[in-house]
């Protein structure tokens, strides 16, 4: 499972980098600022959903800046924006229920007026552009079954089903396969023995 | 026969396995999420248009709303960051929210209908400073009318349309505070009016276009201002002066000031100090004075004069305009159980528009807010609403006599919780008929089970959720056989109890604190008075509620003893010293009332409950009780014992002087406390030994005086990325608080906080930030007793050569040893609990409350110090996890699931009778609360298990049994035949 869920994801990163490239290219990470305070601009990126309720959750999203230290918003072309941030590694979080975001590793340069460098910290992914994806999409519920014959007949009581329907109509087939005088026999020695048979167990069988 | 109870046995296991997380028709079966706002600090109705009405809110709690102001729902809300705290909110060009936050450095809009935010500024500021902001009521998308925000020094025109910032005036030079911005209708021309040093008034005439100073006038006050101002019209605006006895009148017609000076005490006689009070009335202002409101109405010239007062306790909103150029205001007033609502025209005073009266609850304190709306009833005349906020910090929508809807605010901002159990069900109470008839009991299982299969149809599964609340009679006020029912007291920061039923989270009472002494008390925490079991039977439960009156720790506690069952006060007393640490010492009286020590500034420790049977089991065990106080700020931890009765003529034989025994002093320069932690006194631990893959014995440590405390280095104590991974080092400590011996010492390089931890039995998990990988990191300190690791041979235990018999004391040495394992963790936290059972026998699960509001279970086993990369076959039977760098975070294991509860602030878990189970509930501006299972419900069946199923199945095994019984006869008979 999880090498094809690795393959998909890469392949939409894939997609949205190349989308990126031609529409999003002038938009480098670059911060602009004061001498010791800087603005860290980014985009948040969720794969587009056919859900309903989609442009609610994105109304919801927020994104962290060192652990609480600021919050903010996304405006609705997905950009966000932190001002007054000083020169140092600060860790950008983004928060979206549904989404598991990594967190990023930011570094702002004081020595190149601000650029910026990210860093996915979960798969150390260095990225050229400070556009965040969902690592994974959550699911919060266990996802019911869907009625199954085949789910119905694994069960232990559809096993028990199954294991009576073939001592009713096989073992009778089985028992007429068997050689009379051996049966005979066989029957003989069982009565000797005193094993019940399913008869005897039942009151007024006799 | 055996056959078919094994059978039967297989039956019931296959159908008791149940999966450990939700699905998702499960949910809201045990658990309850409540959505809050907090304070209303500002709002602003938006009404006009047809369609919903609304009320746009923001409050204490940093929330930026809109409410329905039909059902007083919620349509959006945002909760900002901690230090966003909003400034000023209004609706710009008639679809967007407009917030001010930061101290006037943030200005953000959001679209009004659905809560997206479309733009954010930030806005420079110099220094703090209050801030303000100004919106124009125009719905022309024109760049000729920005909003107008002062803060920090600066003042700035933004447009309303994109944020952009037009342009930006720096005041910081001249040191001008912006008191009131005034945009004339029609005109291009703003004036700004504000104070230099609070000593001389400045006008200045700005264009709003370009942002071009037309003309400036400026005029020394002699006197100073105090800063309290109130505008009456667009050219005036009234001052009180720095003694606060002279109220001055600032014209400034076309940009020329003139004062008018005229002392409170020609107005009112034997006048004390004014106050200026917050609502905006046309041509008129509101003076408090001598403990009575006086309207004073602002005449052409600046003359002033009184045309009504009120009692104090009178609450106002702003003016509107109504019909005819004319303005009116709501005041509200209390008389005994009911409220005054009062809407006056601010022209003619003794016009009452409307005079309502309605019936309000006692436990809601007083008005502290009033926001009137009007709109146009059907017969062409006013109708007012008055949305009301309340002193416990609820919100009212009054209108037509009536209130329409109430939302309990107060919850919001919880400050401490405890639970209690419900009443016995007495005799004679019957039960609640579930099943009435077999038939009903059978359908009611048939659709369960087409439930599970996914047959059912919508009005099936509403059918199916309806039914098992119904048999669940999980909303019942009386104890359950599980433990599943109980009442969870939460105190606020506004000084109201609230009770609520585990079952719903309905409100089952609420109590407001009174106190003699001052108006109204800040609730601190809460305490276990009286837990009655045994002799004690027939005495109802009790909590101790420990308020103070003000914000300052040295400023007189209050104590009020609330009997659980009914919500009434017992008693309440105004203890005359101060409280600084409440310590519930083990010990109980006669009638299960717990003794409590309450520690003061002084260094006295005071004696609860004031009885002589309390004095003398206190005296008992004078020596043997021992505390400890945490100095955050010199970084010393120091251990007192109680050395003798307090001297002094206002010392009663209940106050104890302490003395110092011991210190732990952290050297400044190198370590700062930034977190501490004991383990819950109540907790349970099952057993002291744990045994090992390879048959070894190891014994917990378990004591209850352990103190764990972290410190970091002064430069890591702020923010992340505000130092180097060189500069910080993060130290834990374990403390013993009888003897002040440092059991343990960690220490992680390059580490820092902010430290959440969680002490719970013989280890500590805790989680901070390490700088040099860049993230979360989360370590496990197991601690275990290394003197009764020699007792594990079995000859040694049958010869009696083992010292378990031998008293464990806390004055001696112990011999420890520990174990720790570091993990990253992909998240920020902010806080850490963990499950509590009612026997300790269920494992542990640790519940995470992350950045993003939401909590997540994380079993213990995943933070075990014995994970290894590869374990043995034997430890993985035991339950032993391959070791990862990470802990997971599985999606399913969020107990809050879909939900968020924003501004967590804290976790509390409590045991249920049901070993299994136990009791979550969250708290922050929204509550939650949940049952969970640590290691599934083993002692119980599911509310899912599905008798039908085991029934129908059942009746076929009979039924198949009876068909091949005959069939074996017939062939019987044929073969006797033969």
């Amino acid at each position: 499972m999880a090498p094809i869920l690795r393959s998909t994801s890469l392949l939409a990163l894939f997609v949205c980098h190349i989308s990126l490239f031609f529409f999003f290219a002038s938009n480098l990470p670059i911060s602009s600022g004061s001498e010791d305070s800087y603005t860290i601009t980014g985009r948040v990126r969720i794969p587009a959903s056919t859900v309903i309720g989609h442009a609610a959750k994105f109304s919801n999203i927020k994104v962290i800046l060192n652990g609480g230290q600021n919050v903010t918003f996304l405006r609705p072309d997905g950009y966000f924006t932190f001002h007054k941030v000083p020169a140092g590694t600060h860790l950008i979080e983004v928060y979206a229920m549904g989404y598991f975001f990594s967190p990023v590793r930011v570094d702002v340069s004081a020595r190149h007026n601000g650029k910026v460098q990210a860093t996915l910290t979960e798969t150390r992914r260095s990225l050229t552009e400070l556009v965040l994806e969902p690592l994974r999409a959550e699911q919060y519920y266990e996802m019911r079954e869907p009625f199954n014959v085949m789910a119905i007949a694994k069960s232990p009581m559809g096993l028990m089903v199954g294991f009576m329907v073939v001592v009713v109509f096989l073992m009778p087939k089985l028992m007429e396969n068997i050689d009379p005088e051996e049966m005979k026999s066989a029957q003989e020695q069982m009565r000797s023995q005193g094993v019940p048979s399913l008869s005897s167990l039942l009151p007024a069988s006799r | 026969m055996a056959i078919r109870v094994f059978l039967l046995l297989l039956l019931f296991l296959s159908s008791a396995i149940v999966s450990f997380s939700l699905y998702e028709d499960q949910a809201g079966l045990a658990d309850w999420h409540q959505r809050y706002i907090g304070k209303v600090k500002h709002a602003v109705f938006h009404t006009q248009k047809t369609g919903r009405k609304r009320v746009i809110v923001s409050t204490e709690e940093n929330v930026v709303a809109s409410l329905d102001l039909r059902h007083g729902e919620i349509f959006w809300r945002h909760v900002l960051g901690t230090k966003d705290a909003i400034d000023g909110v209004g609706i710009a060009l008639g679809k967007y929210v407009i917030t001010l936050s930061s101290e006037g450095s943030t200005l953000r809009a959001w679209n009004l209908p659905d809560g997206q935010m479309v733009w954010e500024t930030a806005l420079s500021s110099a220094h703090h400073s209050k801030s303000l902001l100004s919106v124009p009521i125009n719905l022309k998308v024109d760049k000729d009318y920005p909003i107008t925000v002062f803060g920090g020094g600066y003042l700035h025109a933004v447009s309303a349309i994109d944020g952009e910032v037009l342009w930006e005036k720096d005041f910081t030079a001249e040191g001008f505070e912006v008191q009131r911005v005034l945009q004339p209708l029609g005109s291009t021309v703003i004036y700004v009016l504000g104070f230099v040093n609070l000593s001389e008034a400045v006008v200045y005439q700005i264009d709003s276009k370009i942002g071009e100073v037309v003309a400036q006038k400026s005029m020394v006050f002699p006197g100073g201002f105090s800063g309290e101002i109130s505008s009456v019209s667009s050219d005036k605006v009234v001052v009180l002066d720095s003694k606060k006895s002279i109220l001055v009148t600032i014209g400034f017609i076309d940009g020329d000031i003139s004062f008018q000076k005229t002392p409170v005490s020609d107005l009112v006689e034997n006048s004390g100090n004014a106050e200026i009070l917050s609502p905006l009335l046309s041509n008129m202002l509101a003076v408090k004075v001598n403990k009575r409101t006086i309207f004073v109405k602002v005449g052409g010239e600046g003359k002033l004069e009184v045309v009504d007062s009120l009692s104090d306790e009178t609450a106002m909103s702003d003016s509107l305009p109504v019909a005819d150029d004319q303005e009116a205001f709501a005041s509200v007033h209390h008389e005994g159980s009911k409220i005054h609502l009062m809407v006056k025209l601010v022209n003619e005073l003794d016009n009452v528009l409307l005079r309502e009266t309605i019936q309000m609850d006692q436990h809601r304190g007083r008005v502290h807010k009033v926001f009137m709306n009007n709109y146009i009833r059907t017969d062409r005349s006013n109708g007012f609403r008055a949305l009301i906020v309340m002193e416990d910090h609820s919100l009212l929508l009054l209108q037509q006599g009536a209130i329409v809807w109430s939302r309990e605010e107060g919850l919001a901002s919880v400050t401490d919780v405890t639970t209690a159990e419900l009443p016995v069900e007495k005799d004679g109470v019957s039960v609640a008929k579930v099943e009435h008839t077999l038939f009903e009991w059978l359908k009611g299982h048939v659709l369960k089970l087409k439930g599970s299969l996914l047959l059912a149809s919508p009005e099936d599964v509403v059918a199916i959720q309806e039914l098992r609340v119904k048999s669940s009679g999980k909303n019942k006020l009386t104890r359950d056989h599980n433990g599943f029912r109980k009442l969870i007291l939460a105190l606020t920061r506004a000084g109201k109890l609230f009770a609520l039923h585990t079952g719903d989270g309905r409100i089952v009472w609420s109590m407001l604190l009174k106190s003699q002494a001052c108006e109204r008390p800040n609730g601190i925490s809460l305490y276990q008075w009286q837990v009655p079991h045994h002799h004690a039977m027939d005495k109802n439960p009790s909590v101790l509620v420990v308020g103070r009156c003000g914000s300052d720790s040295s400023a007189p506690g209050v104590l009020s003893f609330v009997d659980v069952y009914t919500g009434k006060k017992i008693t309440s007393s105004d203890i005359g010293h101060s409280v600084v640490q409440v310590l519930p010492l083990p010990f109980t009286d006669s009638t299960e009332q717990r003794l409590h020590l309450i520690a003061d500034t002084v260094g006295h420790v005071h004696l609860y409950p004031k009885t002589s049977e309390a004095l003398s089991i206190f005296q008992r065990e004078f020596q043997n009780i021992y505390w400890y106080t945490v100095g955050a700020d010199d970084g010393i931890i120091r251990g007192h014992v109680m050395k003798s009765s307090c001297s002094g003529e206002t010392a009663d034989e209940y106050c104890f002087t302490t003395r110092e025994l011991w210190t732990v002093v952290f050297p400044s320069e190198s370590e700062k406390i930034i977190s501490t932690l004991t383990r819950k006194p109540n907790e349970v631990v099952h057993t002291q030994a744990k045994v090992n893959t390879d048959q070894d014995l190891l014994y917990k440590y378990v004591s209850r005086n352990l103190l764990f405390v972290a410190t970091v280095s002064p430069k890591g104590a702020g923010e992340i990325g505000s130092v180097t991974p060189e500069e910080s080092s993060l130290v834990v400590y374990l403390i013993d608080t009888i003897t002040g011996r440092i059991l343990h010492r960690l220490s992680h390089q390059g580490c820092q906080g902010p430290v959440h931890a969680v002490f719970s039995e013989n280890w500590v998990v805790y989680h901070y930030f390490n700088l040099r990988a860049h993230k979360y990191e989360v370590t496990v300190v197991e601690i275990y007793d290394q003197s009764r690791a020699e007792n594990k041979n079995v000859w040694k235990l049958i010869l009696g050569k083992h010292n378990l018999t031998a008293p464990i004391t806390s004055y001696s040495r112990p011999e420890v040893f520990t174990k720790s394992q570091s993990y990253f963790f992909a998240q920020s936290v902010k806080t850490i609990a963990v499950t509590s059972t009612a026997k300790g026998i269920t494992s542990k699960q640790l519940l995470i409350g992350t950045i993003g509001d939401q909590i997540l279970a994380l079993d213990k086993r995943f933070v075990d110090p014995r994970r290894t990369l590869n374990p043995s076959q034997a430890e993985k039977e035991e339950g032993i996890i391959p070791l990862t760098d990470s802990l997971p975070i599985i999606p399913q294991s969020y107990v809050t699931h879909s939900h968020r509860v924003e501004g967590l602030k804290g976790i509390v878990t409590a045991p249920s009778k049901l070993e299994s189970t136990t009791h979550v509930f969250a708290y922050g501006v929204d509550l939650f609360y949940t049952r969970l299972a640590p290691s599934k419900t083993y002692d119980s069946l599911t509310d899912d298990f599905s008798y039908a199923l085991l029934l129908i199945t059942i009746v076929a095994l009979v039924a198949a049994i009876y068909i091949t019984w005959a069939l074996s006869e017939k062939k019987e008979l044929s073969e006797k035949w033969r």
